[in-house]
């Protein structure tokens, strides 16, 4: 290990780390815009110089390997007056527009010409002028602005893994563009806007919205999809203005997909701000009380088996809890909380957890894929496999659609074909998985929500153990998840219970008048029309599909207006705090269950969040509280006949990767997205 | 100043379908297999010159569509931008459709000391003074001016295609592209028919033959003393 010193502290530092990495480790702060850890090094700003003792000249610390013995002084007088000049070149072109630039308060550039800025130009001439580029909906340009750093450009070849954006024509004349005009084909470009240090690149949808200093932050954690990326709300009053990732190395390192931080727009529209009740086939405003009556009048005399529940996919876990907890007072055992029908077993927790982790995927030397299309269903996840794959050695397998994951793999079928070609050892790739030490098999929804799901995931399980995934030390099993709430439904057991229904069992039920009440929490995103005449109460926050079949509204809180628990796919129990209230009359969703099994005659034990998580934390005794991660302990699979499988072909369960849920629904912005990859020429042409 | 495109979005009117020909193919593989396995992107430069001149004997104009550049990002299975940041960092890939002879004057300083402005305004006559960067309506001439071309020595200088016209002045110039424009190929090099870069009017150095030095091998080297028998005498 290298010993240098930096400013008279001596520092060790790996083999192969930079200079600059080595200031940072002796606590010195290097300016910087085209560095960024995340990303290769690109070393042209030259913002970062430091002088070397023995160096004829200043040197860029970013892009100069340490050695041993070296002496670096960050901050003499030479450093000083070089940063200076280096911030003197990049203003001359900079149009200096910050009362008008969306990044003010929150840019690189103004922070660092602070420090090293002059307080007047010496530029007479003309700037250049660069014609701004169109992108798509998410991400607007500005690219006067542009400091050329790449970091934009090094960010979509990498990390999301869409090379489109480059650096053409050079000296005076480079630009950062597409070159041919279209709008960035990325799940992820969102991050763009936050890597990019000056006001090149922000958000459309945010333009002159609010500046930085007025937001109230909030640590939330998404709830669009079930990778649970930490992000932080921004809101100002009673809006949600913005979203932003939080930095949480095993979830989303610094990364959110632009579903995430840009359906926030949704939660303004279509909002369910009061209960509402039908009335002749009507649907009029009501009263709490009126709700909770009509409710309670349908309820009286009938039987436990009778009544159902279904759990949407953004349901925190505390409303979860409670509503089972009301369904178990009220006798009904006919709850489910997989409105996709996934034939999951959840007798184990680990058959139903990604249990490698997404940190671990960094382990991992070879992979499976089985009915996922993870760019789609988990962005954030899927550019850690993208980074996995960069690093080499990484054989993939795919089985279901060949569809562009970012990363090149072995397309092995289409459907379950293929993985019985694994079963009975005739595939190739068998032999590639097994030599592989840290193999993982990924099985995703699109393969379970099917009648043979439960197969597939035997079948997945048993060729996990075939291929030696399954170990004390490393489990290579993993589920994808795709909805925010089913692992922590599944923890606290929201499943059929005793010879309660099942999803498929509820919808049968209700067509043929056997389920008369069915309680949906949140469930949009299931065939309404099978819910028959059954009295269907619709506890939400959005008027989409379930509040348009409901006879009940009652209006509940999104993601980002309670404190809320939600577990990620790895089973990793985080919570979000509530940013703003819910709109109107609405509250949170595990008070109106509260309140509701008051009316009910089922009263509820808990009144206060810490009681109702202390009845999460009974009922998921020995899985809320797990370990995340960890080897196999039982080789043993779950349930189900490997050998019973269909034969037609996996589909990924997201068609649509901006409209999953009701927010995306709502949200303007998402459907401009969708609208650019339905017809990217169109919005190009715009 | 005249409405110049910029150089970092694409041009629109180019052909939709560009292919190697089976010629260029050819050509193309040698390129690619100068350079080892999985650093094919290396030959892009090459064979984004091949494409321009295949451009070049179909339509007469040397330039590089961008149907051409996705062609020859295809080949080297690079992403297309890749090769967009190439095409248009060296000017010597035109973006841009250019005349069946395209006119580079070099305008830099030692061309401009010598006259420059005279072959340049010969040049933007003949092409009908069409803005530069444009072509000329009989579609013969596009006019662009160009930093030095290494060829200072014979100031002024004109780039024509393959070759580089040299020594010239106004009239030159004229002549030249007149001959051009007649389909004619005018010979390189010095207008004023001096030797490459000789001094004009003739050698002023080195004017005698020198007188000749015969050739004499350095002199064998001197054999190991030999060991003498009657050194005791
Ligand atoms: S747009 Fe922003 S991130 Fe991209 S090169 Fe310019 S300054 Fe850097
Ligand atoms: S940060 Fe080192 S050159 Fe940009
Ligand atoms: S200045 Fe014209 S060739 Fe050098």
């Amino acid at each position: 290990m290298p010993k240098l010193t930096v400013d008279g502290i001596e520092v060790e530092v790996p083999p192969g780390a930079t200079v600059l990495q080595a200031c940072e480790m002796a606590g010195k702060e290097i300016p910087r815009f085209c560095y960024h850890e995340r990303l290769s090094i690109a070393g042209n700003c030259r913002m970062c110089l430091v002088e070397l003792e023995k160096a004829p000249k200043p040197i860029a610390s970013c892009a100069y390997p340490v050695a041993d013995n070296m002496v670096v002084h960050t901050d003499t007088p030479t450093v000083r007056a070089a940063r200076r000049g280096v911030m003197e070149f990049l203003l001359i072109n900079h149009p200096l527009d910050c009362p008008i630039c969306d990044q003010g308060g929150e840019c690189d550039l103004q922070d660092q010409a602070m420090g090293y800025g002059f307080d007047h130009s010496r530029y007479a001439e003309n700037k250049r002028a660069v014609k701004d580029k169109e992108l798509g909906p998410l991400i607007k340009t500005s690219m006067n602005r542009c400091i050329h750093c790449t970091r934009c450009v090094r960010f979509a070849t990498e990390v999301a893994g869409v090379p489109e954006l480059g650096a053409t024509g050079r000296g005076e004349q480079m630009e950062i563009g597409t070159y041919v005009e279209h709008a960035l084909t990325s799940e992820l470009s969102g991050n763009m806007i936050d890597l990019c240090p000056v006001g090149a690149l922000t958000s459309k949808p945010y333009a002159f919205v609010a500046r930085p200093w007025e937001l109230v932050r909030t640590d939330g954690i998404d709830a669009t999809d079930a990778v649970g990326s930490n992000i932080r709300i921004d809101s100002r009053g009673p809006q949600v203005l913005r979203i932003l990732p939080r930095l949480n190395e095993a979830v989303n390192e610094e990364w959110i997909s632009d579903k995430a931080r840009f359906s926030v727009d949704g939660l303004t529209r279509r909002r369910l701000d009061r209960p509402w009740m039908r009335e002749g086939g009507k649907l009029r405003p009501a009263s709490w009380a009126e709700a909770f009556a009509a409710i309670a009048a349908r309820a009286s005399g009938l039987g436990g088996d009778r009544i159902a529940a279904l759990a949407g996919d953004m349901a925190d876990l505390e409303s979860m809890v409670a509503l089972r907890d009301l369904m178990a007072a009220l006798g009904s055992g006919n709850i489910d909380c997989r409105q996709d029908g996934a034939r999951i077993d959840a007798s184990r927790r680990d058959f139903y957890l990604f249990n490698s982790t997404i940190a671990g995927i960094e382990r991992a030397d070879a992979a499976l894929l089985i009915g996922t299309n993870p760019r789609r269903e988990a962005a954030v996840l899927n550019s850690r496999l993208r980074k996995r794959w960069l690093a080499g050695r990484f054989p993939i397998g795919v089985i279901g659609e060949a569809a562009d994951l970012t990363y090149g793999y072995e397309h092995l079928g289409d459907g379950p074909a293929a993985l019985t070609a694994l079963l009975d050892g005739s595939a190739a790739f068998l032999e590639t998985l097994k030599a592989a030490k840290h193999p993982m098999v990924i099985v995703g929804q699109g393969a379970l929500a099917r009648p043979d799901g439960a197969a597939v995931l035997a079948a997945a399980w048993t060729v996990a153990r075939e291929i030696g995934a399954l170990s004390e030390e490393w489990h290579g099993f993993n589920m994808l998840h795709t909805a925010a709430a089913r692992v922590g439904a599944l923890d606290i057991g929201f499943l059929p219970h005793g010879d309660g229904r099942g999803r498929d069992g509820i919808l049968a039920g209700c067509e043929q008048g056997d389920v008369d009440l069915v309680w949906l929490l949140g469930a949009d995103e299931i065939p309404m029309e099978r819910l028959g005449r059954a009295f269907v109460v619709y506890q939400g926050h959005h008027g989409d599909a379930g509040a348009k079949r409901a006879d009940v509204i009652l209006p509940g809180a999104a993601y980002v207006e309670k404190d809320g628990t939600w577990l990620n796919t790895e089973g990793r129990l985080q919570q979000g705090f509530r940013a703003v209230f819910p709109p109107g009359e609405a509250k949170e969703d595990w008070a109106i269950i509260r309140a509701a099994s008051a009316v009910l005659g089922a009263t509820l034990s808990y009144n206060d969040l810490a009681g109702v998580r202390a009845r999460a934390a009974a009922l998921g005794a020995g899985r809320l509280d797990a370990p995340v991660g960890g080897g196999c302990a039982d080789l043993g699979g779950p349930s189900g006949d490997p050998r019973a499988l269909a034969t037609d072909a996996f589909a990924s369960p997201v068609r649509d990767f901006y409209r999953t849920d009701p927010i995306g629904r709502a949200s303007p912005t998402m459907a401009a997205c969708a609208a650019t990859v339905a017809a990217p020429e169109a919005v190009a042409a715009e | 100043m005249t409405d110049r495109a910029s150089p970092a979005a694409a041009y629109e009117g180019g052909p939709d379908n560009f292919a190697f020909s089976e010629a260029t193919r050819k050509l193309a593989e040698k390129q690619i297999a100068k350079y080892p396995e999985g650093k094919q992107a290396s030959a892009v430069k090459g064979l984004l010159d091949l494409a321009m001149r295949q451009m070049e004997d179909e339509t007469g104009s040397r330039w590089l569509p961008r149907a051409a550049m996705d062609h020859v990002a295809g080949i080297l299975g690079m992403a297309p931008i890749r090769v967009y940041e190439v095409a248009s960092f060296y000017t010597m890939f035109k973006t841009r459709p250019v005349g069946r002879h395209h006119l580079q004057v070099c305008t830099t300083t030692p061309c401009w000391l010598r006259g420059s402005d005279a072959v340049l305004a010969a040049c933007r006559r003949a092409a009908g003074n069409v803005p530069d960067g444009t072509v000329s309506e009989d579609g013969e001439f596009s006019v662009e001016e160009v930093e030095c071309l290494g060829a200072c020595v014979n100031a002024p200088v004109l780039w024509v295609g393959d070759y580089f016209y040299e020594d010239l002045d106004g009239q030159a110039t004229e002549r030249i592209l007149e001959a051009l424009k007649r389909g004619e190929h005018p010979a390189p090099g010095s207008a004023k028919g001096r030797q490459t870069s000789a001094p004009e009017g003739g050698p002023t150095t080195l004017k005698e033959v020198p007188p000749h030095q015969p050739y004499r091998p350095d002199p064998p080297a001197p054999e190991p003393a030999a060991p003498q028998a009657d050194a005791g005498e």
